[in-house]
């Protein structure tokens, strides 16, 4: 069972990993600040939850993962705000279509 | 050992992109991250609560006061003409450099051993100071003046940045005004953001009497918390004028000044605590000494008074 | 080599490649940069001896850590008060970063401070 556990969060882990790769790639080939923080936010919602997903299976007890959970929930909010943060220095009248 | 190479080789390539890089913008970005990689290294030497200052205060707070000011001097930068300098002074600046970082690698090879410590006299003391963190008791019951003097030095080197406002602004609002917009998503997400982020701080400050934690690194967590509030629109930098917010900067420290004193009628000393009384003394100076150290780093980012006073 | 001896050589590489941005880079912001990192080379070095010379069921000297982290503090006053320095220079007429090497001219004097 232990195995499984393991290989399940190597999996999820390694998952991850690929995912802040892919971003870290978009980061320094996207051509201007939006795009480039399009791929940014790809790898802070999936590369940090798969990661966080992989740690869970790891933890005894419900407090850690709680505290694994939110850690993840904190690091989308903090990256949101500072999504639009940056956007707006970019823009600071907003996109017009 | 592997993970810690890696990491080494990792902080000097990033410091060395630091160097080397054309663009200012470029290099800044480098040293957030060389200051994030070294939270790691201190993680690695077993010292959590320096790794959460490097993060807070190294990495994060400097790391945005050198993005706002590289913005700022941008312009200077084609005044920079001139010829390269000459390949003799970059060999002999290499050959300087090099021969620095060898004497300081000669000297961490030959450390004592084996080394000494103070961790014994600080174990057996700790129960007397009531706390259970040693690095907060070092510095707020051992050391306790050198954080008064760190403290009284935070607010100098504002009252030296609030100086340098030109006369017609003097006594002004620091920083730009930003304008919300209160329908959008930056000012949900900020309106979400900044209660828990207070929470956290104010957890960190209260746990590091006996986990990794402390003042100051819950006091930057406050302080982040108020630099988002004012760039996100919600709320305006106060004027440097405003009677509160000197009060709020100078409570800190006249408490600590103010224990101090009251030490040589207690204990004999200055800033010495009666042991039955040394935990409630120590909250007593942390708390206002936390809000005006979270004052002061926030003000320290704000910057000079660019906007008048008197409209 | 333990992981103290190998972040000790380390902070003595940092220390040496802050001095070498210090001392080539024309602009103060870069100088200012270069300043930090080696303060962050330092106070590595304190980190090692810290950790060396755990004892006593910590990790760590509490006592030099608890100096690192009052350095931080000051450095990042520092920091601070020499970017607003640098910030207001800037915008003085007049020059803001030091003259390079042999350009032959003279600092001008800045507008009223």
């Amino acid at each position: 069972m232990s195995l499984v556990r393991d290989a399940l969060t190597i999996l999820a882990v390694c998952a991850g990993a690929f995912f802040f790769l892919a971003g870290t790639v978009g980061l320094l080939r996207f051509p201007d600040a939006l795009s480039r923080l399009h791929a940014l936010t790809k790898a802070d919602n999936l590369g940090l939850g798969l990661i966080v997903l992989g740690l869970l299976l790891q933890t005894e007890g419900a407090f850690p993962a709680l505290r694994l959970i939110s850690v993840w929930l904190l690091g989308l909010l903090a990256g949101a705000t500072v999504t639009q943060l940056i956007a707006r220095a970019v823009h600071p009248g907003g996109l017009h279509d | 050992m592997v993970f810690d190479a890696g990491l080494a080789v990792l902080v000097l390539g990033v410091a060395a992109w630091t160097i080397v890089a054309r663009d200012t913008f470029a290099a800044v970005v480098g040293f957030i991250a060389y200051g994030l990689l070294l939270a790691l290294v201190w993680v690695r030497l077993a010292a959590p609560d320096v790794a959460l200052t490097e993060a807070a205060i190294g990495s994060g707070l400097t790391g945005v006061l050198l993005l706002g000011a590289s913005t700022r001097v941008r312009r200077t930068k084609n005044l920079t003409a001139g010829k390269e300098p000459a390949a003799a002074l970059r060999l002999a600046a290499i050959g300087l450099c090099v021969m620095v970082s060898a004497a300081i690698a000669v000297l961490v090879l030959l450390l004592p051993e084996p080394a000494p410590t103070l961790a014994a006299p600080v174990a057996a003391n700790l129960a007397a100071t009531g706390l259970g963190n040693p690095v907060t008791a070092v510095l707020m019951a051992y050391r306790a003046i050198d954080t008064l003097l760190e403290v009284v030095v935070l607010l100098l080197a504002l009252l030296g940045v609030w100086s340098l406002a030109p006369d017609r602004l003097w006594g002004g609002v620091p920083g730009l005004h930003y304008r919300a917009d209160p329908d959008g998503i930056l000012t949900f997400d900020a309106q979400l953001l900044v209660p828990i982020g207070i929470l956290v701080g104010i957890h960190i400050f209260w746990v590091g009497s006996v986990a990794p934690g402390g003042e100051f690194q819950g006091a930057t967590i406050l302080a982040a918390m108020w630099i988002l509030t004012t760039l996100s629109g919600l709320v305006d930098t106060p004027s440097v004028s405003r009677r509160w917010l000197r009060l709020l900067l100078i409570a800190g420290p006249a408490v600590f000044v103010a224990i101090g004193l009251a030490g040589f009628a207690m204990a004999g000393a200055f800033l010495a605590y009666p042991i039955e009384h040394a935990k409630l003394l120590i909250l007593i100076i942390e708390v206002p000494v936390t809000l005006s150290i979270a004052a002061m780093l926030a003000l320290l980012v704000a910057g000079p008074p660019e906007r008048s006073l008197h409209r | 080599m333990n992981a103290a001896t190998l972040y000790g050589l380390c902070s003595a590489v940092l220390v040496g490649l802050g001095l070498y941005g210090l001392i080539m880079h024309p602009e103060p912001l870069r100088k200012i940069l270069a300043f930090n990192l080696i303060g962050g080379g330092v106070f590595l070095l304190f980190g090692v001896v810290a950790r060396r010379g755990a004892a006593a069921g910590f990790g760590g000297d509490p006592v030099p850590q608890a100096l690192v982290i009052t350095g931080l503090v000051v450095a990042f006053a520092s920091t601070a008060l020499a970017l607003a320095l640098l910030v207001r220079l800037s915008s003085e007429p007049g020059r803001a970063n030091l003259p390079s090497e042999g350009s032959g001219e003279e600092p001008m004097g800045g507008g009223p401070l």
